[in-house]
């Protein structure tokens, strides 16, 4: 698909949802797959209804993507007067702090009179209890951004202000958990532990459902891959072609290190699968975390460029990510990157500029590269956590340009060993895709691009 | 698993016998617990066969239904059971209703609280699920059953409802109390039989732990702690007791009948007895371990809440409902998280073994106070305040950047502030922390409200502090999100009907 056709497919289904908007008696819920452009749509959105004269809140689930929106929204529509309610001990982010058309403020009464007012989640869920608003306060309109991510308790603490809502997320990212036993309410429908959209597609059936058809962030290289491992029934497409994107390194190697050699498998196809020795591992195997900084590190060496349908880069600190399952990971991954600068003082500051996270916190982001430290590395087994379809999901599309899995040897086989065992509980709609399906699927495919480690 | 728990059992495995892995009790033990045996009839969803209970060591009670396929007897069974649970719950209300009849609203909950022991996780689901079928029965008309049947159904279910909670120690499974304090050789499957765990935690004299251990697997020396029981008991003992007491009843043969049926206590006896001894044996153990400072706070709240279930019982409250609203539902799990992230602070902040597994992760750090500024004046605001300097030097990894804030667990009113991380070499860190509150009012800190030079202190992430409960819309005000308001909830017979029963 060439990129005037995907922008004009992409057109007709935004189109198609903002015609349902006008009419819709309770809301719209609109699936995106990884970067189809639901920025975009909510920023449409809003700015569509907002010119109707409605008065419009959204709501984030995190502080970090509030702000990412606001940058948005204020950009595009330079006359619109954003309100950004926030706790009282939030400060405001430099890409907030600079728009003038943009209010901070942590009371209700100061943005009343503004028509698009932005929060997370929690923050009004605490409006409605601490006084600061009439309790009578409506709006006509509510836009939920990354609605999947949302657990339907959340919006049952924010339902009762707006009339009508937007729903927009990513079905395929993670779902959302809790760290107590959450069975008793299984097959329920309005089970706190379900996403926001289930519970409200369960409990009002004749809500519309769009998805976006195509997906800018992913490469040509990537979309097949994830589309069909993730989103097997709805599926999409790449926006842009195989000669759209390419990325090339400015520097050559002596000789040929297997990360070099990872590196460039990864440049040339997409894919690279770095692959460490077989061995039951801590999960913050040093070999597989080393590896992860060294590639990175090693990338910011070689110097990076991408060329793509905005032009040449250069791949700066900003634009790598290391993606990996655990907390305790992220942290080992941080210090390993900390060695790294050390060990080349040079690449210091681009190192500290490389994004290490958890697949939860890496959700709604993009990079040029991604290094993902896989989920089932090391592991003696695969339990329901490690084996879900979400967090692998958000590790492999995050990527504009190229995707490192760094895996030690003997995943398919384990795989084998574990076949997915979760049981099956009346009234709960069975999960699709199936993680382990997934897995297999990812590491088929990955399975091309191997290069072992020594 | 963690990596601390994991080391444990690597070295409970060579060692050939259980390590502690908490230096103090972290659940409450009552002074008279009511223990609980269960037995089951195997293939039934909850047949029950026979409990031995009560909460004197030398002279449980054994109560046993002779046809548990008999439904009028399985709710002749729970009113026996009733006869001995209600009034061990009563004692702790009427020991201090003083004449009144106690509908006035209590300020100050009641001195005590009743415990119930059972041996492992399934027998407590035995109990939620026996509260179950108990709790909605009708005491007149069609089926009916004796008054006790149902208030006994609402209180098994106030106490798996409470087990849930994870602070509570008003349900405690002894398995899962007992892997918790201490962490054996064996496989997570084999911790949950009671047996084994025991053998491993304090083996009979002459045995070691491995060979304990392998008595503990034999259903005949060591039969299940129930509520399943072992298959070829069920073949080969109860099933012709079952089959004899059938064919009596008959034939009329009264004899015969009452034979049948003093072959089954006593088979059944056997069975329990075993498992009663070894509850009282992990209960000796629990109690030689010191409580933990907070296990007192936490007890206050398992009071409070038996306080208040008792009064809602007695005012003739509906039972508990067969499921949660959507609102009811969002609250519980609210709740849920709330107090077990409280948990888990407390643990940490009493323990220095659980604090342990938060410094492998660098969610905390344990060192030496190496430099103390204790009369440091900040004097950059409007007025002068107090605001002393400590540096920690530690072996330990810190992730802490500065500008982040932390709680040492001595001193859990003070905030600490992280103000630098400085790498000395040789594996050293050292933190250089600002610390305010929890030192008076004055610009001289009391001794001891600062650390000094050598004292050996830990700061953490973890923090005890306040959490205010979300709110959540009242059950009338449920939005369309959630299905709208459901209709007011009344118990009616279709609740006492299961798919199983």
């Amino acid at each position: 698909m060439s990129i005037a056709d995907a922008a004009a497919s992409a057109r007709a289904v935004t189109e198609a949802i903002l015609g349902d908007l006008a009419k819709a008696e309770r809301g719209v819920v609109v699936d995106s797959p990884p970067g189809a452009g639901k920025s975009t749509l909510v920023v449409a959105a809003a700015a569509s209804l907002a010119e109707r004269g409605e008065r419009v809140i959204v709501v984030g689930q995190t502080n970090e993507q509030v702000d990412d929106l606001i940058d948005r929204l204020a950009s595009e529509h330079g006359v619109l007067r954003i309100g950004r309610l926030s706790a009282q001990d939030y400060i405001p982010a430099d890409r907030v702090y600079k728009h003038q058309n943009v209010t901070v403020s942590s009371s209700i009464a100061d943005l009343s009179e503004y028509p698009l007012v932005i929060a997370t989640a929690a923050k009004w869920a605490m409006l409605s209890n601490t006084g600061l608003a009439d309790p009578g306060t409506r709006w006509p309109w509510a836009i939920v951004d990354e609605a999947y991510q949302m657990r339907s308790d959340a919006l049952l603490r924010i339902a009762h202000l707006f009339d009508k809502a937007l729903f927009v997320g990513d079905p395929g990212q993670l779902d959302p958990f809790s760290t107590v036993e959450t069975e008793r309410w299984l097959g329920l429908n309005w089970d706190p532990m379900s996403s926001a959209v289930a519970v409200l597609l369960v409990n009002n059936p004749g809500i519309p459902v769009h998805t976006l058809p195509v997906s800018w962030r992913l490469p040509a290289t990537a979309a097949p891959v994830v589309s069909s491992a993730f989103y097997p029934f709805s599926g999409f497409t790449a926006a842009t072609e195989l000669k759209d994107r390419g990325m090339t390194w400015n520097t050559r190697p002596f000789g040929m290190t297997s990360i070099d050699l990872a590196l460039q498998t990864a440049a040339d196809s997409g894919w690279a699968l770095y692959e460490l020795p077989h061995r039951h591992a801590l999960r913050t195997d040093g070999e597989a975390v080393d590896a992860c900084a060294a590639l990175a590190a090693r990338a910011l060496l070689r110097g990076g460029v991408t060329t793509s349908e905005r032009g040449q880069h250069g791949v700066t600190g900003e634009r790598i990510a290391i993606g990996v399952a655990h907390r305790d990971q992220a942290a080992a991954v941080r210090r390993a990157l900390r060695a790294q600068a050390l060990a080349y003082p040079v690449l210091a500051s681009a190192l500290g500029g490389v994004v290490a996270d958890t697949a939860n916190r890496l959700q709604g982001r993009e990079f040029d590269l991604t290094i993902m430290l896989h989920p089932l590395s090391g592991r003696r087994d695969a339990t329901a956590f490690h084996l879900e379809a979400g967090r692998l999901c958000v590790l492999a599309s995050r990527h504009r340009h190229a995707c490192v899995v760094v895996a030690r040897a003997g995943i398919p086989e384990l795989l084998d060993a574990h076949p997915s065992a979760e049981p099956v509980h009346l009234g709960v709609p069975v999960k699709f895709p199936d993680g382990w399906e997934a897995h297999h699927s990812l590491m088929a495919h990955l399975s091309q691009f191997r290069v072992p480690s020594e | 698993m963690t990596v601390l728990t994991a080391l444990a059992r690597a070295a409970a495995a060579t060692g050939g016998r259980a390590l502690p892995t908490k230096t103090v009790r972290h659940v409450h033990l009552a002074a008279r617990p009511l223990v609980l045996v269960a037995a089951q009839l195997a293939g039934e969803a909850c047949a029950p066969l026979a409990v031995l209970v009560g909460d004197d060591r030398d002279k449980p009670r054994l109560l046993v239904v002779y046809e548990p396929r008999d439904r009028t007897q399985r709710f002749e069974f729970a009113a026996d059971l009733a006869a001995i649970v209600l009034p061990a719950i009563e004692s702790h209300i009427s020991a201090c209703d003083h004449g009144d009849d106690g509908s006035v609203e209590r300020s100050e909950p009641y001195p005590d609280a009743p415990q119930l022991l059972v041996p492992n996780q399934p027998t407590a689901s035995f109990l939620r699920l026996l509260g179950r079928s108990t709790r909605f029965r009708r005491t007149e008309g069609e089926h009916a059953v004796h008054p006790s049947v149902p208030v006994l159904g609402r209180w098994l279910t106030y106490f798996a409802e409470r087990a849930e909670v994870s602070p509570s120690s008003q349900l405690l499974p002894m398995t899962a109390v007992l892997a918790d304090h201490w962490a054996t050789g064996q496989s997570a499957a084999e911790d949950a039989n009671l047996a084994a765990l025991l053998a491993w935690i304090s083996p009979p004299d002459g045995m070691t732990a491995r060979e304990a251990s392998r008595v503990a697997e034999d259903p005949v020396r060591c039969p299940p702690a129930g509520p399943v029981t072992d298959p070829t008991f069920d073949n080969e003992v109860l099933e012709p007791i079952l089959r004899a007491a059938h064919e009596a009843g008959l034939t009329g043969d009264a004899a015969r009948l009452s034979r049948a049926r003093a072959d089954m206590e006593r088979a059944l006896r056997g069975q329990l007895e075993p498992t009663w001894a070894l509850m009282w044996r992990a209960i000796d153990l629990l109690d030689d371990l010191s409580p933990a400072a907070h296990v007192e706070p936490r007890w206050l709240s398992d009071r409070w809440s038996f306080t208040n279930q008792a009064a809602w019982v007695r005012d003739g409250g509906a039972p508990q409902a067969r499921r949660d609203s959507a609102v009811a539902a969002a609250r519980r799990l609210a709740r849920l998280e709330r107090e077990q992230q409280r948990l888990a602070v407390e643990r940490a902040y009493d323990d220095p073994l659980v604090m342990a597994e938060y410094r492998m992760t660098g969610e905390a750090f344990a060192g030496d106070v190496v430099d103390a500024e204790p009369a440091r004046i900040d004097t950059a605001g409007k007025r002068p305040v107090l605001r002393p300097w400590i540096t920690v030097a530690t072996t330990d990894e810190v992730l802490f950047e500065p500008g982040a804030v932390l709680k040492s667990p001595l001193r859990p009113a003070q905030q600490a502030t992280v103000k630098d991380v400085v790498l000395t070499g040789r594996g050293i860190t050292q933190v250089v922390l600002e610390l305010k509150g929890g030192m008076g009012r004055s610009l001289t800190p009391p001794p001891g409200s600062v650390p000094t030079a050598g004292d050996n202190v830990t700061y953490t992430s973890l923090k005890d502090d306040f959490q205010p409960a979300l709110k959540f819309p009242e059950i009338q005000d449920t939005p369309w999100t959630h299905g709208g308001p459901p209709p007011e909830y009344v118990p009616t017979a279709e609740d006492a009907r299961e798919d199983w029963s």
